[in-house]
């Protein structure tokens, strides 16, 4: 059949089973705006109220469900109102399709109204990207886009179209997705590390996001059991592996908790799998754990041996590596080396807080109250760290944060993308700093009537900065009082939700009772001292051996 | 190969389209991998381009820069060129200042190099020499002492030696579906 650009555009989003898309209109996307008008049915659009906020929603989407997120904008503004969000899906791997207008093929190159060079733009922080120029080329463009944002290691990919080729005129003929299929092939380097697991005493598994991409929880959980490994991971891995697993032995990294450290310190062996050995989690790279062989799984060829020279690598995905394994694994022989770890992890603590609102006291009864299937999100920050270390993600999917990127003001999106996608309680744990980037997206989460509860973390202050500023910067607080006068509970009911204020220990249950009852959008002002501190802290680029494990007098 | 800082020649075969070039040049700025030259021409197939470039590093960095180009969709296949295994060519334009009473020194110069002169005027010739960077880096010094007007040079084009062609590696764009 014969169709426009933009139906064919929309179209091809239908031909993925995507249901949902974000975005906002503009002058040079009308079209394909138009076209949705069409397929209203079948596609359900989400305004949001400014596009960055859209496209976090998309990678929120995404993250949730592990389909592709698609965000729809306008060319110019609305294109580079889409670069955080795009950069932020990018660097956790998550699939996203960016799509935008231009001006006409006639008028590209000439700083016509509107115009960016947003492939240029967007280059560095995408998979992949292309400018659609010719009509003919626009179906398979757009099939290619989505096959690249999710196959392999996802990531963000953009498609350009400028106004004239979504509204020429082409033959259409609907196709089937491309098939992504999980990748592993039987090497040399997998009998190596085979070998090596064998040989190893004291093995240790290190996961992290790519696990929760090949959905390789049952496999790791089968993994950790034969070999008596205790599992960390890192931010992006958290609920690939069940925290209440007794062989889980929490964070790893910068803020990870202090008997990974000394596990970690301890091993002979450590199983990396689906992780890239981010500065966050290594810190002094070239030393990490030398006294250990590694051995690390990655379905990325440029992440093996990039940070961390490792003793094996393996491309594959983690799941069908491990699975691949498995079989050929030898039991642990005894179970000393687990019986230790369980124990140093049992008997590990986090710092509470002399405050009247202790941050873990809140964050343990979240995890306690509501739906236990709930979607936990942050922001970036203390708060998101304090949610790592301290809630139990038992599944995958369930914690949504910017990991890779540290996106201040990605949360408030994102729980509406992930809201819409599970249909499932949402709660957005943030920071008054991160909150006040995005909190428009209210409107957005309360015009849909979605069950989204909003804590603020509320120190008047941006925590994460003035721990550093105390630590490293002779207590200058430059620039982190924020000290704004915004009223939380007043904000939240002026943009369609209702308020709750939160200031002592003994309120926690009563609040945080009250707002999941209530329905649409609830925000809860938690006021919280200025002084918390998140620890355990490793200093950027140091060994274990700088581990911070005690809060440093601040009078 | 080594953990020593050298030259290498990596040859890869990418999209024929305008943008690539772009990409190409930007993975190396952005991720701060020190480029020597970067050449690119069309080939027999006119969906390919091939471009050689010379990079400087060890083999870790060799190896990194290799698997950060192999993960551009529009990068097909590479292939990192063994120094003894591969033929590799440079083409040097060079205008001189040559009085003319100098002349017959520049073209007995240039005939012991199997240099050709290729343009002649007043007080200047233009010398088109091929051969490996190090052979052109002498005829510039050489050169140097009569005042080099202006020269262009384009850079390291290298094939492998023997019946193997970079056709033959697999693509793992394909492959993985990256």
């Amino acid at each position: 059949m014969k169709l426009k650009g933009s139906q064919i555009i929309v179209k091809c989003i239908e031909e993925q089973n995507i249901d949902t898309v974000f975005g906002y209109p503009g002058g040079y996307i009308i079209d394909v705006f138009d076209a949705l008008y069409e397929e209203r049915n079948n596609i359900t659009q989400i305004l949001t109220c400014h596009e960055q906020g859209a496209s976090h929603a998309a990678d929120g989407w995404a993250r949730a469900t592990g389909k592709t997120g698609v965000v729809i904008a306008t060319s110019g503004p609305g294109a580079t109102n889409l670069v955080t969000g795009i950069a932020t899906a990018n660097m956790d791997s998550v699939p996203l399709v960016a799509i935008t207008g231009n001006v006409s093929t006639t008028l590209l190159g000439r700083d016509s109204f509107q115009e960016v060079d947003i492939t240029g733009v967007t280059m560095p922080i995408t998979k992949h990207n292309f400018m659609v120029k010719n009509i003919e080329e626009l179906a398979d463009t757009m099939r290619e886009a989505f096959y690249i944002a999710a196959s392999g290691r996802p990531g963000a990919v953009l498609v350009d179209i400028p106004k004239d080729v979504q509204q020429a005129v082409t033959e259409y003929e609907p196709k089937k997705p491309r098939e992504i299929k999980p990748y592993f092939v039987e090497n040399k380097y997998v009998e190596q590390a085979v070998e090596l697991i064998n040989k190893a005493e004291r093995p240790t598994i290190y996961i992290g996001g790519g696990c929760t991409v090949s959905d390789a929880g049952k496999e790791l959980v089968a993994l950790s059991e034969k070999i008596g490994a205790p599992v960390t991971s890192s931010l992006m891995g958290l609920g690939c592996f069940p925290a209440s697993h007794p062989n889980f032995i929490g964070l790893i990294g910068m803020h990870g908790k202090a008997n990974v450290v000394k596990t970690l310190k301890k091993a002979d062996l450590v199983l990396a799998i689906g992780c890239r050995f981010s500065d966050r989690v290594a810190g002094d790279r070239k030393n990490f754990c030398s006294q250990a062989k590694i051995v690390h799984i990655d379905i990325d060829l440029a992440e093996l041996n990039k940070n961390v020279k490792v003793n094996v690598s393996l491309l594959a995905d983690a799941k069908s590596a491990v699975e691949a394994m498995l079989p050929r694994i030898s039991k642990a022989k005894n179970d000393a080396w687990i019986t230790e770890c369980r124990k140093r992890a049992s008997e590990d603590y986090l710092l509470g807080s002399d405050g009247k609102l202790c941050p873990r006291k809140l964050i343990s009864a979240v995890n306690k109250l509501g739906d236990p299937e709930k979607i936990v999100v942050t922001d970036v920050g203390q708060h998101q760290m304090w949610v790592a270390q301290t809630y139990c993600f038992e599944k995958p999917r369930k914690l949504l944060t910017s990991g890779g990127l540290g996106t201040m003001g990605y949360g408030m999106g994102a729980a509406i993308g992930a809201s819409l996608a599970t249909d499932k309680q949402t709660v957005l744990l943030t920071g008054d700093g991160c909150f006040h980037m995005n909190f428009n997206e209210i409107v957005t989460a309360a015009k849909l009537g979605r069950d989204i509860t909003v804590i603020v973390f509320d120190n008047h202050t941006l925590g994460m900065v003035r721990q550093w500023q105390t630590l490293f910067y002779n207590k200058h607080y430059s620039s982190t009082d924020i000290n704004y006068p915004t009223d939380f509970v007043k904000l939240a009911e002026a943009l369609g939700g209702t308020g709750f204020r939160l200031e002592r220990n003994e309120d926690i249950e009563n609040v945080i009772g009250k707002a999941f009852a209530t329905k649409g959008v609830k925000v809860i002002d938690a006021v919280i001292d200025k002084d918390e501190f998140v620890l355990p802290m490793i200093p950027a680029g140091r060994g274990f051996d700088s581990i911070v494990t005690v809060k440093p007098e601040l009078k | 190969m080594s953990n020593k800082e050298a030259k290498h020649i990596i040859s890869a075969l990418v999209t024929n389209k305008s943008g690539v070039l772009t990409r190409i040049s930007g993975l190396f700025a952005r991720r701060g991998y020190n480029i020597d030259s970067l050449s690119v021409c069309s080939t027999h197939n006119p969906d390919r381009s091939r471009m050689t470039i010379v990079a400087v590093g060890d083999d870790d960095d060799i190896n990194q820069i290799v698997r950060q180009l192999d993960k551009l969709v529009d990068c097909h296949k590479i292939m990192v060129f063994d120094a003894a295994e591969s033929v590799k060519r440079e083409l040097l334009l060079i205008k001189v200042n040559v009085p003319s009473e100098k002349r017959p020194e520049i073209e007995s110069t240039a005939n012991m190099m199997k240099v050709k002169i290729i343009d002649v005027a007043e007080s200047s010739v233009i010398c088109e020499m091929t051969g490996e960077s190090n052979k052109v880096d002498k005829f510039i010094e050489i050169m140097r002492p009569y005042g080099i007007l202006e020269l262009a040079r384009t850079g390291v084009t290298a094939l492998s030696r023997g019946r193997d062609c970079i056709d033959d590696l697999t693509d793992y764009n394909e492959e993985i579906g990256k």
